[in-house]
């Protein structure tokens, strides 16, 4: 497995893949199908600091090679995650990363502040790009100065690394990035889900109850890519890679791109077994492209 | 739960767009029991993208099989249609609670209830209680004569009614109109079938023994992803909350919000 470690700002991973915030819950359901300690981290579902139950359902709506959804963030609090979930993953020798959210700064803050310090949290996911709540999320990650501002108050309070994630719901990602970056980022997380509709024929209504909600799945694979592609070559910090990846192909296009880690999301729901495949099946695609260490990929495709 | 892959044994239109499908399978089987569901993956590649929440009609566990039925009429579902006896699915399952036998003791009367394709559950559900000595009731709504399925299966095992809303077939009218003019008499009601049925039942028998199985938009069909969650009745907060794929689909009346 020497192949595939990583060093990354506050996460020692034994191979790059961990499966995506929102899309794996705090572990438990994924437990009952294999050893969580196969995984090179887990991005746990977002935190805030009040319980929430989220939006209405329908929640998600499938579309071509995608899923929308608009889960609104639901989530037991912060409290509850640090005394139950937080406590519970610790029976597994893997570093957690924590996702953060919140309606304002000072919730941002507080949650930075108190998850950072639990001793299994090794890194933070700035969730400034959630789509489907109304307030919060994806305004914080739209405004290249408020998203540079809030990362700056996270770092102040966070005991751990830092990685904004990057809504594509923007007219330019580099700014953003390069914005973050300047404001102390130990990392980048991309992309987060494309705002996106499905209509309901008969009803003439859209399927989901929110109304639009966010694309994810192989669907918004080549946004990742491209959007990765040019930010990594002008940021300096490491990005962790995220948008449709289902196969060990995919892991070594995002590593081309500019990725240094990657994330796993919508694919789980598919196969539970996704990302154990994935990490079993990097071994002999590096072989067949003649590469000794993954890191030698990263980057791979720049000019 | 596990993941399967499954094979196709056959496949049967048995009403209009409504497909029998019993699955060969080894070791998923033998976990399944009445009410449960099956995520059954359609297509090979990406396109659909999610899997396909199927409840389970019957179970064999002398031949390692299970039949499901299920209507085509999305692109998804009509993928399904169109596999072959002999083709693989991959399969993700049993999920959910079930079905509870045990809130019915020997010798007592239960009440089973079906709205179309809600229908299939329960007939797993029948055969269990009817092997426990309890008497079985079917009331079974369909939309029209063309709609219905199981009639005869279902009178082998007890008395049965069929409803249809525009009166071809059976009863003119809702499940709960048979229930009423026939003057049905139960000690504990069973129902899977749209959510407006289910509300009615709720609204007309709150205080009885029962149990309702719902349905709703899945993505991970494990409790992972929280798309299929619904309120808890009763609860102050608006926070507490039940996930209709592990919590349920099965809950008793009373507990959550419809």
């Amino acid at each position: 497995m020497s192949r595939l470690n990583m060093e990354l700002p506050g996460l020692s991973m034994r191979n790059p893949i961990m499966p995506a915030s929102g899309c794996f819950g705090f572990g438990k359901e994924y437990a009952k199908f294999y050893n969580l300690e196969k995984l090179g981290a887990i991005a746990i579902k977002a935190a805030t600091v009040e319980t929430r139950f989220g939006n209405p359902t329908p929640r998600v709506a499938e579309t071509s090679s995608g899923m929308l959804n608009a889960i609104g963030l639901q989530n037991p609090g912060l409290d509850s995650v640090l005394a139950n979930e937080l406590v519970w993953l610790e029976q597994y020798d893997v570093p957690i990363v924590a996702n953060i959210a919140g309606t304002k700064t000072e919730d941002y803050i507080e949650v930075a502040e108190r998850i950072s310090k639990a001793k299994n949290v090794h890194a933070i996911e700035l969730n400034i790009s959630c789509p489907n709540v109304k307030e919060g999320g994806i305004t914080f990650g739209t405004d290249p100065k408020v998203a540079s501002e809030l990362t700056k108050l996270v770092k102040e309070v966070s005991s751990v690394p830092v990685y904004v994630k990057l809504s594509p719901n923007v007219t330019d990602i580099v700014e953003m990035a390069v914005a973050v970056e300047e404001a102390g980022a130990d990392g980048l997380a991309m992309i987060n889900t494309l705002l996106g509709m499905r209509i309901d024929l008969r009803k003439r209504k859209p399927i989901l109850a929110n109304g639009s909600g966010g694309l994810s799945g192989p669907a918004i694979k080549p946004v990742a890519i491209r959007m990765i592609h040019q930010v990594s070559q002008v940021v300096s910090i490491p990005i962790i890679g995220m948008g449709g990846i289902s196969s060990a192909e995919d892991v070594v296009e995002f590593f081309l791109a500019g990725a240094s880690a990657v994330a796993v999301g919508t694919a789980n729901f598919v196969d539970p077994f996704v990302c154990p495949t994935i990490i079993d099946e990097l071994p002999g695609l590096l072989d067949e492209l003649g590469v000794e260490h993954i890191t030698e990929l990263i980057g791979g495709s720049w000019k | 739960m596990i993941v399967e892959n499954m094979e196709i044994v056959s496949q049967k239109n048995i009403a209009s767009q409504v497909y029998e499908l019993v699955l060969q399978g080894q070791e998923l089987v033998s976990l399944a029991i009445q009410g449960q569901f099956l995520h059954v993956k359609v297509s090979e590649g990406t396109d659909p993208m999610l899997r396909r929440p199927i409840s389970i009609a019957s179970i064999d566990k002398d031949k390692n099989q299970l039949t499901v039925i299920y209507r085509a009429g999305g692109r998804g579902t009509n993928m399904l249609a169109n596999k072959q006896v002999g083709d693989q699915v991959s399969v993700l399952g049993p999920l959910g609670n079930g079905f509870p036998v045990e809130a019915t003791n020997a010798g007592e009367k239960a009440v089973l209830i079906g709205g179309g394709i809600g229908v299939p559950p329960l007939y797993e559900l029948s055969m269990q209680l009817v092997a426990k000595g309890i008497t079985v009731i079917h009331v079974l709504g369909f939309a029209s004569s063309k709609d219905v399925f199981y009639e005869e299966k279902f009178t082998e095992l007890g008395e049965t009614y069929v409803a249809t809303m525009d009166g071809t077939k059976g009863y003119h009218g809702t499940v709960i109109d048979v229930i009423k003019d026939k003057g049905i008499s139960f000690d504990t009601i069973y129902s899977c079938g749209p959510t407006p049925m289910l509300k009615a039942i709720e609204t007309t028998f709150p205080e009885e023994r029962g149990f309702l199985s719902l349905e709703e938009r899945m993505g991970c069909g494990i409790g992972a992803c929280f798309a299929c969650v619904c309120h808890v009745q009763n609860d102050p907060t608006g926070i507490a909350y039940k996930k209709i794929c592990t919590d349920g689909p099965v809950f008793a009346i009373g507990e959550v919000e419809l």
